[in-house]
């Protein structure tokens, strides 16, 4: 009967239904962008990270993420990484802006990512059409097909001009956004120190270290920390801990994105809390008669409960068909909206919350009721 | 007072307001209600009667004097205790119904139930048999906005009476009806009290609802000044009138 007195509550005003609805769906949908584009930003500022087979990073003293790597490593740390006992593999990667010049005129910043696709430090990454070995041609390169546009490109074949020239593009990965909007151009090792100015020599921008099989990776990174005096060793969690730091809160975007799913969550709650109260205003009569009968003010609590319960069902099921299309027609595009299983529970949670809360000044308001009122009716 | 009442007042004072505002309701009331009997109480506006209800209900506490519902004292119970009070033994009947306008008439007496924590089928079942006593078996899925006054009240004796309390208060029970509906709400009520073996009280302005009273009592400027006992079946009662065979004796 909770439930029944509930539902007939909720929709015996269908004009204030539909404003809690409005007020839960347009929470749950901003809340949902604003929270999917901080996930998205955070896939896309650890992508590298994420695909680089590697156990522990190697990067120069204060390197403040994946596109922002410092100074310069030299061939000295690689060889005392290469030393290190439970060492295997010492990648070296060299990451770098640049400037591409367009075909058709005009310029844009991509980022240089060199790397030895064979050694594992980009392998990962799926590339729809190409391989890792078509880049090795001359002057072949891969880029990533969302933003093909972006480089005044239209797929593979089309060249354009970076520092060192012309430039190939003869293989696109997909779905390697770029939180800087600067897309990812990947080459040969050799070929990204050529365009840092630096060709023939081992200098790179990290070193990845891959262990032996059992190793410990503590006891090897405590090894190499204390071989290599101006370098860092990082976990890859480490690594991918500091880059979202630096991208989402060093520019403030992160606490932007978290700072609008707040206010949705507030505004979400506002509404529900003012329609829930005029409701129970409206019902007090009802739930005075209620008490008359004896029911306990923990049953009243429930019904109020069930009533926000169901609000925040049904919104959320409403808010969530929305959001998922915007994710859908988020895909494409150079910000996509992440919506995992995980969000969409939390999301959920959330929803509850709110509604619960806001469920709080109606009951506050039964409490107050005076059973007495039955009579004066 | 006898031994088997089943709701004692005793010397019930009780204020209302506070300041210059201040009035006192009632002023030292006694009264026990016993089972198998419809009590009406009668008075003219202001004189009490709702707010002797109340306290009888367990819906208000007495400022002085005390209360006894099926043996127990209300005396600094908490409003939970009181509700749980009203659960276990009392049944309410309103002068304006008090039905839940977005419930069906099952559905109305089932939430009586629902409050005592009996739920699912059986209550389903229960709350049809009682609807089918009060001559609403073909009305059970109606709701109240497709019910006449006479049936909404009905449903009220039904939700009141479902959960078989031993005590039944009503207020005004017939104000709001016509003289036919009227009277079958107070057939109803007396048939509750007799065949059910239940205290039923019933306030009341209306002179119609006296055929049916095993007793009448009443109240004046939060006074019991009189009370009747009457043969069943009487429908010309003669009250006693306490205050004047006071003066008599005077």
């Amino acid at each position: 009967m909770i439930l029944t007195l509930a539902f007939r509550n909720l929709f015996h005003d269908r004009v204030r239904l539909a404003v809690t609805l409005v007020g839960i769906l347009f929470s749950i949908v901003l809340v949902a962008i604003q929270l999917g584009l901080y996930l998205g930003a955070s896939r896309m500022i650890t992508a590298n990270i994420d695909n680089a087979r590697a156990d522990l990073w190697i990067t120069a003293f204060g390197a403040k993420s994946f596109e922002d790597g410092g100074l310069l490593l030299s061939s000295r740390e690689r060889h005392q990484a290469l030393a290190t006992p439970g060492v295997a593999a010492v990648v070296p990667v060299v990451v770098k802006f640049s400037e591409w010049r367009k075909p058709a005129g005009g310029s844009t910043r991509v980022v240089i990512v060199g790397a030895d696709a064979e050694e594992g430090a980009v392998a990962p990454l799926a590339l729809v059409t190409g391989t890792w070995q078509d880049i090795k041609a001359p002057d072949a390169i891969a880029v990533d097909r969302t933003y093909l546009a972006d480089l005044g490109i239209t797929g593979i074949g089309d060249t354009a001009q970076i520092d060192i020239g012309r430039v190939r593009v003869r293989a696109l990965t997909d779905g390697v956004r770029s939180f800087t909007q600067s897309p990812y151009v990947y080459m040969p090792l050799a070929r990204a120190r050529h365009v840092m100015g630096a060709p023939g020599t081992d200098l790179a921008t990290f070193h990845l270290i891959q262990l032996e099989p059992g190793a410990d990776l503590e006891r090897v990174r405590a090894d190499l920390k204390s071989r290599l005096e101006t370098a860092e060793v990082l976990t890859t969690s480490e690594f991918r801990d500091r880059s979202l730091n630096q991208w989402l809160f060093r520019t403030g975007a992160g606490v932007a994105l978290i700072g609008g799913a707040l206010l949705g969550i507030l505004v979400g709650t506002v509404i529900v809390a003012q329609t829930l109260y005029s409701s129970t205003k409206d019902h007090i009569n009802e739930f005075a008669t209620l008490r008359a009968l004896g029911s306990s003010s923990g049953y009243i609590h429930q019904v109020i409960l069930a009533q926000a319960g169901l609000s925040a069902v049904i919104g959320y099921g409403l808010g969530m068909m929305i959001a998922l299309l915007v994710v859908m027609a988020s895909q494409s595009t150079p910000l996509p909206i992440v919506m995992t299983p995980g969000l969409a529970a939390g999301l959920f949670t959330v929803t509850l919350f709110m509604c619960a809360i806001s469920a709080i000044s109606a009951i506050v308001k039964v409490t107050k009721i005076d059973p007495a009122t039955v009579f004066s009716r | 007072m006898t031994d088997k009442s089943v709701m004692v007042a005793e010397n019930v004072f009780k204020e209302l307001g506070s300041g210059a505002g201040k009035v006192i309701a009632l002023k030292g009331v006694s009264l026990a209600l016993a089972p198998g009997e419809l009590t009406l109480l009668m008075g003219p506006s202001g004189s009490g009667k709702t707010t002797l209800l109340s306290i009888l209900g367990c819906i208000l506490q007495p400022t002085s004097g005390t209360i006894s519902v099926a043996g127990t004292s209300t005396a600094g119970l908490s409003p939970e205790e009181l509700a749980a009070l009203r659960r276990n033994h009392i049944g309410f009947i309103f002068q304006s119904y008090n039905l839940f306008p977005t419930l069906n008439a099952l559905e109305n007496v089932r939430i009586a139930l629902d409050v005592r924590g009996q739920k699912g089928y059986a209550a389903a079942r229960r709350s049809e048999d009682v609807l089918r006593q009060v001559g609403l078996g073909g009305r059970l899925l109606n709701y109240p906005s497709n019910l006449s006054g006479g049936e909404q009240q009905r449903v009220a004796v039904a939700r009141a009476i479902v959960s078989e309390p031993s005590i039944v208060l009503a207020d005004e029970p017939t104000a709001a009806l016509d003289s036919e509906n009227g009277h079958a709400v107070m057939e109803l009520l007396a048939r509750i009290a007799r065949e059910q073996n239940r205290s039923v009280l019933a306030v009341t302005h209306d002179p119609r609802t006296l055929g049916y009273a095993d007793r009448v009592v009443k109240i004046e400027d939060g006074l019991i000044v009189g009370e009747d006992r009457r043969p069943r079946g009487l429908d010309a009662p003669e009250i006693t009138d306490l205050t004047k065979r006071r003066k008599a004796h005077a």
